[in-house]
């Protein structure tokens, strides 16, 4: 039982490994923005290996539409981040592919609006 | 041991391993993942996914009718199971179960029922329509248990298909359907014998006939972590935010030797994904009299190996 026990609790405990999920995101999940937002930035349930972690944003043509500059943020590696420019008025999505630091990849993407 | 010096040296191995793995092209093919979707392990009806994985334990508590001479039984189970890949596509299981049997009117019975041993093949898997397909089979090994808690001397082989689907792929219009899916089997229960004679102690002979079984069912679940990360923040924070409700379909149909009819269950429920475990409950609802005609439950406390233990018992025996 000790070693059960043992097992849950360190299972439980979250420490930094495992696949890395979004956990949220700025601008939010299928939200819509009424001021274009400067950067695209996300928060991930696990440390990011930096050279391995990607996003980029396109409008609803397909166009990609970052300033190709996707980061990890150096003071806290769950954030990763994309600059943007003045954005028009639509829908946009925003992928995503990330190494985490035990080497699981997980991907994704989601929508937001920028309002007229 | 100062961990900024261990995270020091563990960098450039990280890195070679990131390397490796990106340039495999190998995404996050574990515990039940399949693009952006992530399947959680299941109670009642097994999943499509091959994957390191423990479940320590699963306790489940049902009261089941009489039938014939047998009294009406309060079972409860303990049960630990098993899963290692051997390749990223082929794994093996082995489970075990602790049955405390409780008739009404007699004494209580314990012991192990018969050891469980399978072997599971992912042949398919769609990450943008976030489907996955394997083929296995269930060895029931017969006169592994103890008789008096009814572990049968003869084996049954479950040869099956496995599915798995996330409806990700919905359109725009239907985008909080998104986070459905459905996982199931359909498989054929094999018994190695067909009867088993016994004798009373007046002389009687009798004979019990083992009938072959469509073994089939399916869980359909909702996730909130799809919702939130992938369709909609609707403002849902941990624990919350990990939760995915579900409802299991585990039935068993009788198809010769005398025996016909469908028993099974009927499970909601709901589970918390973690980084390294989820923990689920489900309610167990017979689905007719020969079911049973109380509800029981079902938990389960299961362990992702593969993130707990990555570079060691965490990953495939062979390749990688």
């Amino acid at each position: 039982m000790p070693v059960l026990a043992y097992a849950c609790a360190s299972a439980l405990a979250s420490p930094a490994s495992a696949h890395a999920f979004l956990d949220h995101a700025s601008p939010a999940v299928g939200s819509t923005v009424h001021a274009p937002p400067a950067q695209v930035k996300l928060w991930f349930t696990q440390k990011l290996e930096p050279a391995f972690s990607k996003a980029q944003v396109t409008d609803s043509s397909g166009k990609r539409v970052d300033q190709a500059d996707a980061r990890v943020d150096d003071g806290d590696r769950t954030v990763l981040t994309v600059s943007l420019p003045q954005l028009a008025p639509g829908r946009y999505r925003v992928k995503w592919r990330v190494l985490s630091v035990d080497t699981h990849v997980t991907e994704g993407d989601y929508s937001f609006d920028v309002a007229r | 041991m100062n961990t900024k010096n261990r995270r020091s040296i563990a960098t450039p191995l990280t890195l070679v391993a990131a390397a490796t793995a990106v340039l495999s092209a190998e995404s996050a093919a574990a515990h039940g993942l399949a693009g952006k979707r992530f399947f959680p392990a299941t109670l009642a009806t097994d999943d499509p996914f091959v994957a390191d994985e423990l479940s320590l334990p699963t306790i489940e508590s049902r009261k089941m009718p009489a039938s014939g001479d047998e009294a009406a039984t309060r079972e409860t189970s303990y049960s630990v199971d098993v899963s290692k890949r051997l390749t990223d596509n082929l794994g093996v299981g082995f489970g075990a179960v602790y049955l405390v049997l409780q008739p009404d009117g007699s004494d209580t019975q314990r012991g192990f029922d018969n050891l469980a041993a399978s072997i599971k093949y992912k042949f398919y898997q769609n990450d943008e329509r976030e489907t996955i397909l394997s083929a296995g089979v269930d060895w029931d090994i017969g006169g592994s248990g103890a008789k008096r808690v009814g572990a049968e001397s003869f084996s049954t082989l479950t040869p099956a298909l496995f599915f798995g689907k996330g409806f990700g792929d919905l359109p725009e219009s239907m985008k909080f359907m998104r986070p459905l899916a459905v996982t199931g089997l359909v498989g054929l229960g094999i018994p190695t014998r067909s009867g088993t004679t016994s004798t009373s102690d007046e002389g009687e002979v009798s004979v019990e006939r083992h009938p072959h079984t469509l073994e089939w069912g399916f869980a359909v679940e909702y996730s909130l972590p799809y919702l939130q990360s992938f369709v909609q923040d609707v403002g849902l924070r941990e624990p919350f935010s990990r939760m995915i409700p579900i409802v299991e379909f585990a039935m068993s149909t009788a198809l010769d030797r005398g025996a016909s009819g469908t028993t099974g269950t009927v499970n909601p429920g709901i589970i918390w994904a973690g980084r390294y475990a989820q923990l689920a409950v489900e309610a167990v609802i017979p689905v007719n009299n020969r079911s049973g005609n109380r509800v029981g439950w079902i938990a389960q406390l299961h362990f992702f190996l593969d993130d707990l233990f990555p570079a060691t018992i965490g990953r495939p025996v062979f390749g990688r």
